[in-house]
């Protein structure tokens, strides 16, 4: 257990603004590399991993509306179609916002099972959406969906470092 | 539980499920417009312009491991470049006389026959800014816009051949739809013989198809595809693809007919963007081919 701290153990940490925001144009950037081939199926939706951190984290901060934004933002970056990824971070936001209580009761291990299964209802939604407009399906798209899950741990255990860093260097 | 229902000492706005269906439908009509209509055209060109730095910083690294690699150069290597390159300037040079007198004589031999002369297009020359990170999509990026003048529906090709075609237009940059996304179509030629078909994009690979070729029509591996121009769209005599593979059998009524593209769809840089032909003669008018037909009965039962 020692490897997986479980995160209530401590009293919820102010985030800033500045932190959230940069932390999800990094995650347009990782997104936008140019990742090709085997990798591109490969890659994580890092978009989406933050986003539900930040919506399970700080869902009075982080919620729905915003990730639906983000979502639109990231439309515009990947060209797909207006609202098709903001209609499957909704779907995630709202996964996140709901289960934010249970998240935090488990450690990461257990969070993964959890946030597997949003992930997967996520790529599910846009697929769908691209199947219905374009008539076809590229199977290996939900590769993805185990990346994001894996990316989860490193994430949260790297966002709750830097958190812990700005919290001792704030103490007297 | 049941008390915070009923009551709340913060207000914290609607419930997730109501910002849920709210925000799901803002995103289904959104869609609906946007497959439908082109409203939202602006909209998205206003966001690419905030994103755009995000998407330059994006290809930095790609763009500083190229010019580390372009400093690390052999001169060697340098030199040998620089010697097939002149070799072929001087066989493009002399292609190039030939072709010449060749426009000359076809022009005169066109102007004898009074049939309209071929247009000659001046082209474009863009740089690929990245290409769409997207699994279902083959698109790229350019750096010419609609402050270039370039246009929904330009031709983009390379050095080897047809590449794709514009299909959006932002300020700065524009989309390139690649002949290998899905369903794209180009109407081509059968160098060889002539034929006449159209050629499209398979989708998740990087190959091209011919549908509805009969089992017995004269096509055969190594056969080049060019763009037979009769569309109005992609100007004549410019090389598509090359076949690859026939698979004739007995069960189907058509070959299936598998193609590679002959232009670097996934390899250059620079491309070039064509600008839009001239714009075909009216088709004749529909009342006056229904006049014609009716006169036709008349005389007959006269």
């Amino acid at each position: 257990m020692a490897y997986f701290p479980s995160q209530n153990s401590e009293i919820n940490r102010p985030v800033s603004t500045v932190f959230i925001v940069i932390s999800v144009l990094a995650a347009l950037l990782l997104n936008g590399l140019p990742w090709q081939g085997v990798w591109l199926h490969l890659r994580p939706d890092f978009v989406a991993v933050v986003m539900l951190y930040w919506c399970t984290h700080k869902p009075l901060r982080v919620g729905i509306g915003l990730t639906w934004f983000v979502g639109i933002l990231a439309d515009v970056a990947d060209a797909s179609l207006f609202g098709q990824h903001a209609l499957a971070y909704t779907l995630l936001a709202f996964g996140g916002v709901v289960l934010h209580r249970r998240l935090q009761m488990f450690d990461l291990r257990q969070q993964t099972t959890q946030v597997f299964g949003i992930f997967v209802l996520t790529y599910s939604v846009y697929a769908l959406v691209h199947w219905q407009v374009n008539g076809y399906l590229v199977w290996s798209y939900f590769f993805g969906c185990l990346t994001s899950t894996l990316l989860w741990i490193p994430l949260s255990m790297a966002f709750h470092t830097m958190r812990q860093l700005r919290m001792d260097r704030e103490r007297p | 539980m049941d008390n915070t229902q009923s009551f709340q000492f913060f207000n914290r706005g609607p419930s997730p499920a109501v910002r849920l269906v709210f925000f799901s439908v803002l995103s289904l009509l959104l869609m609906f417009v946007d497959t439908r209509y082109r409203y939202l055209e602006s909209s998205r060109a206003a966001l690419s312009v905030v994103l755009s730095p995000v998407q330059h910083m994006a290809t930095l690294p790609g763009k500083l491991l190229t010019d580390a690699g372009a400093f690390f150069r052999t001169q060697h290597g340098l030199v040998e470049d620089n010697h097939t390159l002149l070799q072929q300037h001087d066989q493009d040079s002399a292609r190039l006389a030939e072709l010449n007198a060749l426009q000359q004589e076809n022009r005169q031999l066109r102007t004898l026959l009074e049939l309209p002369q071929r247009v000659e297009f001046k082209a474009q020359l863009a740089e690929i800014v990245y290409a769409e990170r997207d699994v279902f999509q083959r698109k790229l990026m350019v750096n010419k816009g609609a402050t270039t003048n370039v246009q929904l529906g330009q031709v983009v090709m390379d050095d080897g051949g047809i590449v794709g075609q514009i299909t959006r237009v932002y300020p700065w940059l524009s989309e390139v739809t690649l002949v290998t996304e899905k369903d794209h179509a180009v109407p081509v030629q059968v160098l060889r013989n002539g034929l006449r078909t159209v050629v499209f994009g398979a989708g998740d690979t990087s190959q091209l198809s011919l549908r509805y070729m009969p089992v017995s029509s004269d096509i055969q591996n190594g056969d080049l595809l060019v763009t037979s121009g009769i569309d109005g769209v992609y100007p004549p005599g410019i090389p598509v693809a090359k076949v690859v593979r026939i698979e004739r059998d007995a069960a189907y009524p058509f070959a299936r007919v598998i193609c590679l593209p002959v232009a670097g769809v996934d390899r250059h840089r620079h491309l070039l963007i064509l600008p839009n032909l001239p714009s075909p003669p009216a088709l004749p008018d529909a009342s006056l081919a229904q006049a014609a037909s009716a006169v036709a009965v008349v005389s007959e039962k006269k």
